[in-house]
């Protein structure tokens, strides 16, 4: 069944194996358009806006922007209802990137020949450039009436297949008040450090690790954050925006339709507090937690999946927890410079540590049925990580982005009572991006961006024989939409 | 004749614009504008610098204002209203005189608050500084701040309380100082005059309709209201009453004002008590008068 084929983002460490491949395969996934953002001349058209009215650098929001999107896509004026607009008006965007990139991926193992016969393998460093292009993004988002607004986002990888990346209807300021706001649909999680809004567009770089982490032969791919999930969410924020709120209940199914992992929901809820600091800023804290479930168990018949039945996917039980809790700071230094800090706190359950939880490409690779055990020494995966991400906006033409991400395991799933216990830090990333955009011209109609990006990434013990691996991407490019 | 004249039009059009370039380049330059940019305003304990808004002014205004401040962003051609040319130093909200310019606070106030009914954004999570930094910025792309001081704030006494009494008397002060001839008699804004209203730029425009639950531009509390039509919407038809109506009438005539609006409000409820008719044109003054 072809909804069961995953879309894989994020870096995913499960297979140690399979580590480098997965790496190639991101980029391409990457560079797809699942990871690309909001960013709509059609919405800066609508209301005579620049785009750097509402992007601190497009496609980032600054305040202006996300107090605009949480209030619906509205400026709460009378010019919000669609009848303002001339009737030939349709509020679509599209975006595209041409690209030349060149990816290098350490430590692969790679058949060796001899005489025309294979005779063995070495571990090398491949490393592949050229010209390429990402995905196409077909943004469609505004108001339906004053109070009403939708999102919808077809989504093309490269090659021009289509997915749905956001759809979604909101329905704002119910009873009159900001903070009640309701969206049901596929759309992303509140995240203050939008992933969909990111400045750079590397394989490793263009997501945050953050927001995707999985521990090394981890099942769980439930509790990432960056991507887009379906549930709804009820959302408000201060006439001024300073404060905010949003709490969501998700399907456990990382965005994948027709009920495709059974009955599991996860929960997500956000916090924050901006303060008007004077000559410096705004400042902003806040906190966020994502605590769910998602099953481990797949009913067979036959022996094999049961594949599932009137349009929805294969039935699962057996529901296991996961937890992802930290805390977000966004921090101005008068006009030019700005930090972004993101923390984690993760864990999952031992089952998913254990490679239960995620069904690979429709296949059950571990199903807890009635009388599995764990193995002996079998812990819940846990692990601690930052991001600090600043950057120097020159103007808002051109802005200099740096990030800086890690995240440590404390708890591996094989811990020291197991047969084989992992090391310490087995499945540990590291990585830092910088990069610039710069805008040759700033409208209320289109945007056009010149972009520069070098990402390096590191992993501890996932390579062939537990080696770690440096992969590294240099990307130059034209970011457009109109 | 016509024939040829319409044939030649491109190249009249062509010889026109030459004409007009000279009179376009005498127009303010950036070079004029740089000795006032040492501009400040002072707005409570927070003193903006024009200079400090420069970056803001180029991220969030200069689309629909202009570099030179003069209105004549890219979105001109296709905003109404106009966006304000600030080089001519008249302002719609106010708490000062009609002819006066606005207080800093003024300004910064309308910032926050966005003109409803018009493509002015709220601005309100902007930082006091950046707004106050941004009024000074405003504020030099006009002369007028160098050559004349802001007028002084009309007092506004004590808010009385509602009466019954209260309302009927404004609905004859709204009669007296003929507000329905733009407004109309039920504050539609469909007078008499009202078709043929233009701003002083010669443009259309409309008189606020009290009906519709619209914003005020400037502002919608009760003290709001009397300071609208005490000092007038400069630039605009929208007069200034403060020599044709004492400020104990014009708390009546706020209260009358309230009670056209369809928000529920005390005035409204007691308006509807008393079943008070909309004033009639062409009935004698009031008793009194
Ligand atoms: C999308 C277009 C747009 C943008 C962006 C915009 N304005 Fe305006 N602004 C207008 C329009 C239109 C008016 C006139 C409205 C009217 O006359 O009713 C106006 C009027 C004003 C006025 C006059 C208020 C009065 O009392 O008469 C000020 C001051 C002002 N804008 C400041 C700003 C500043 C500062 C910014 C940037 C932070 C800004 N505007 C951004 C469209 C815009
Ligand atoms: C000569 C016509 C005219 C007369 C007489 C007139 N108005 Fe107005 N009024 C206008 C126009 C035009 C506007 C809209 C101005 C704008 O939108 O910029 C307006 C706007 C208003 C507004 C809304 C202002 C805002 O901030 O949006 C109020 C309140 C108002 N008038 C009250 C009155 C009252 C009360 C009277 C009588 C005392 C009165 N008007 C008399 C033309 C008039």
């Amino acid at each position: 069944m072809g909804m069961i084929k995953q879309s894989r983002v994020g870096p995913k460490f499960s297979f140690a194996t399979s580590v480098v491949t997965a790496a190639l395969m991101l980029t391409i996934l990457m560079l797809s358009a699942s990871q690309r953002a909001n960013a709509l001349p059609a919405f800066a058209r609508k209301y005579g806006l620049r785009c750097s009215a509402c992007h601190e650098s497009w496609p980032m929001l600054n305040y202006f922007g996300q107090k605009f999107k949480d209030n619906g896509y509205q400026l709460m004026n009378d010019r919000d209802a669609p009848i303002w607009q001339n009737p030939g008006y349709w509020p679509v965007t599209f975006r595209i990137t041409p690209i030349w990139h060149r990816v290098s991926t350490g430590k692969v193992d790679i058949d060796t020949y001899s005489g025309g016969v294979l005779s063995g393998s070495a571990i090398q460093r491949v490393t592949s450039s050229g010209f390429d292009l990402s995905g196409l993004d077909f943004h469609t988002g505004g108001t339906l009436e004053k109070n009403f607004s939708f999102y919808v986002l077809p989504s093309s990888d490269p090659t021009a297949s289509f997915h749905f990346e956001t759809v979604m209807a909101r329905l704002d300021n119910l009873f009159g008040s900001s903070w009640l706001n309701v969206k049901l649909g596929k759309f992303e999680l509140d995240n203050l450090l939008s992933e969909k809004r990111i400045l750079t567009l590397t394989a490793n770089g263009g997501i945050y690790q953050l927001y995707h982490f999985i521990p090394a032969g981890d099942g769980n791919i439930f509790g990432q954050m960056g991507d887009n999930q379906l549930g709804v969410e009820v959302l408000g924020h201060s006439y001024d925006d300073r404060t905010r709120y949003s709490a969501a209940l998700l399907s456990s199914n990382d965005g994948q339709v027709e009920l495709s992992y059974g009955n599991a929901y996860t929960g997500f809820v956000t916090f924050s507090q901006a303060f008007d600091t004077g000559k410096a800023g705004v400042q902003r804290i806040g906190a966020y937690a994502m605590v769910g479930e998602a099953p481990t168990t797949w009913l067979t018949t036959g022996g094999a999946l049961f594949t599932g039945a009137n349009g929805t996917g294969p039935a699962a039980i057996g529901n296991k927890s996961f937890s992802r809790e930290g805390f977000v700071g966004q921090f101005y230094f008068g006009q030019h410079a700005d930090l972004t800090v993101v923390t984690q706190h993760g864990q999952d359950s031992a089952w998913f540590g254990q490679g239960y939880g995620d069904l690979i490409d429709g296949i059950v690779t571990n199903n807890n049925t009635t009388g599995t055990v764990l193995p002996a020494g079998s812990q819940a995966p846990t692990w601690n990580g930052v991001l600090f991400e600043p950057h120097y906006v020159y103007s808002p033409q051109l802005i200099f982005i740096g990030r800086y991400e890690t995240i440590r395991m404390s708890q591996q799933a094989d811990g020291p009572g197991s047969a084989v216990p992992s090391a310490s830090n087995l499945g540990n990333i590291s990585t830092y991006t910088i990069g610039y955009r710069y805008n040759p011209f700033m409208t209320s109609r289109a945007g056009f961006a010149w972009h520069n990006e070098y990402n390096w990434l590191h992993s501890d013990g996932t390579g062939p024989n537990g080696a770690n691996i440096n992969t590294s991407e240099l990307l130059l490019g034209f970011d457009f939409d109109f | 004749m016509r024939r040829t004249l319409r044939k030649w039009s491109p190249f009249i059009a062509a010889a026109a614009v030459f004409a007009l370039a000279p009179a376009l380049s005498a127009q303010l330059t950036q070079y004029d504008l740089e000795p006032r940019s040492g501009m400040e305003s002072h707005i409570g304990n927070i003193t903006g610098h024009a200079k400090d808004a420069k970056a803001d002014y180029r991220r969030f205004c200069v689309g629909c204002h202009g570099e030179l401040g003069d209105g004549n962003g890219e979105n001109f051609p296709w905003l109404d209203p106009k966006p304000r040319d600030f080089q001519l130093g008249i302002f719609k909200c106010r708490s000062t005189p009609t002819g006066t310019l606005p207080t800093d606070e003024d300004l910064s106030n309308t910032l926050a608050r966005g003109l409803d009914r018009s493509n002015m954004p709220q601005w309100s999570n902007l930082t006091k500084q950046q707004r106050a930094d941004l009024v000074a910025w405003v504020k030099h792309f006009s002369p007028r701040w160098v050559s004349e001081k802001p007028g002084t704030p009309i007092q506004i006494p004590a808010e009385p309380e509602v009466t019954p009494e209260r309302i009927k008397a404004g609905r004859d002060v709204f009669a007296k100082v003929q507000c329905w001839k733009c407004h109309g008699v039920e504050g539609k804004a469909d007078g008499p005059s009202a078709a043929t209203l233009t701003d002083d730029q010669g443009r259309p425009i409309l008189a606020f309709n009290f009906t519709e639950g619209a914003r005020p531009k400037c502002g919608s509390t009760d003290q709001d209201l009397y300071k609208i039509f005490m000092t007038g919407l400069d630039g605009t038809p929208m007069p200034s009453f403060a020599d044709n109506i004492k400020p104990d009438e014009a708390w009546d005539l706020v209260f009358y004002l309230k009670a056209l609006e369809p928000q529920k409000s005390k005035e409204k409820a007691i308006a509807k008590q008393l079943g008070l008719k909309p004033v009639d044109p062409n009935a004698p003054p009031p008793s009194g008068q």
